[in-house]
């Protein structure tokens, strides 16, 4: 019973933390944007990061995803998934930012 | 590194309380992020779509008059906040907390899915009034092919908390229910995730490349 109760509030402390860890993720972007503006790529790409390290908090301590716990194969699907996905999301913008260029559309 | 077994999967694993809904449950559950997956790939490639649709505004309204940042802030604090609820909701079920536990962190959590639609809704009212409908521009279409997809999600998640609720009364904790609540989890957190690519590429993005 005492055991349980400790494996409860260290699994409870896991997604506190998580929460704690994007709330505070979610401010800092939010506050950059009000004191800094959002005009400049040097403060997009600070709030890219930012967005990128929220995914990871969200990914360890809410679903869980690490390389201890997952089987090989459930953790196969979701980097493959992912692979497809940057194949996808690079593909077209690299193709049709180039054919915009090529066409004298001011893009990019 | 020492290897976890093979039973166990991604996302929070039930504990030896439920070890036969946690056995039933292996291979749906597989199946599930199998559709979690691919339900991304189809995330990804509408956000590819906005992202070559920045600049295609047709003089149309653009991201700075349409963007209600207020709003967003809001409604990522709500997000992230029920994503919270239901992973305490899902704690409360695995450790035989008392029914009303369970209940109450569903139901703030179902209470935290519906405003943030109530707040979403608003704000593409406010859009549309002001010009920014579908039809105006690529980008607006673009625009309104990703953001309300994902709040079609939400929408769903919503009506299945509702059905899960009500399963859980008639049919009691069975293996069955209990399975489908920790799907329902995992989808839950999966919105989240979902959002904050939005508020980084289509509301920051915007705003500063359209």
């Amino acid at each position: 019973m005492d055991k349980r109760t400790e494996m409860h509030r260290r699994e409870r402390r896991r997604y506190v933390i998580g929460y704690g860890g994007s709330l505070l993720l979610t401010l800092a972007v939010f506050a950059i944007a009000y004191y800094f503006g959002i005009e400049t790529k040097g403060v997009y790409l600070t709030i890219g990061l930012l967005g990128l390290a929220q995914l990871i908090v969200q990914l360890v301590y809410f679903l869980h995803i690490d390389r201890r716990r997952s089987s090989r194969e459930d953790l196969d699907l979701v980097l493959f998934s992912t692979m497809v996905l940057l194949i996808i999301i690079l593909g077209t913008v690299w193709i049709l930012g180039n054919l915009a260029i090529r066409m004298h559309m001011h893009v990019m | 590194m020492r290897r976890a077994p093979s039973h166990s999967y991604p996302g929070l694993n039930l504990g030896e309380d439920h070890a036969s809904a946690h056995k039933s449950s292996e291979v749906v559950t597989f199946g599930f992020w199998v559709f979690l997956m691919s339900d991304l790939v189809y995330f990804g490639l509408m956000f590819a779509i906005y992202i070559t649709m920045i600049d295609a505004q047709a003089g149309g309204p653009g991201p700075h008059e349409l963007f209600d940042l207020k709003s967003i802030f809001a409604q990522t604090l709500i997000l992230l906040t029920s994503s919270l609820t239901v992973g305490l909701a899902m704690l409360a079920l695995k450790y035989n907390l008392p029914r009303a536990r369970i209940v109450l962190w569903f139901g703030v959590t179902l209470v935290l899915g519906i405003s943030f639609l109530v707040l979403e809704i608003r704000d593409f009212m406010a859009m549309a009034e002001q010009g920014g409908i579908p039809q105006r521009s690529g980008f607006l279409s673009a625009f309104y092919g990703l953001v309300p997809l994902h709040g079609l999600h939400v929408a769903a998640g919503c009506l299945w908390l509702i059905v899960l609720g009500i399963q859980l009364r008639v049919m009691g904790m069975t293996d069955l229910v209990i399975s489908r609540v920790m799907r329902l989890a995992l989808f839950w957190h999966f919105l989240d995730l979902i959002w904050i690519g939005i508020i980084t590429i289509v509301y920051f993005g915007g705003l500063t490349y359209g």
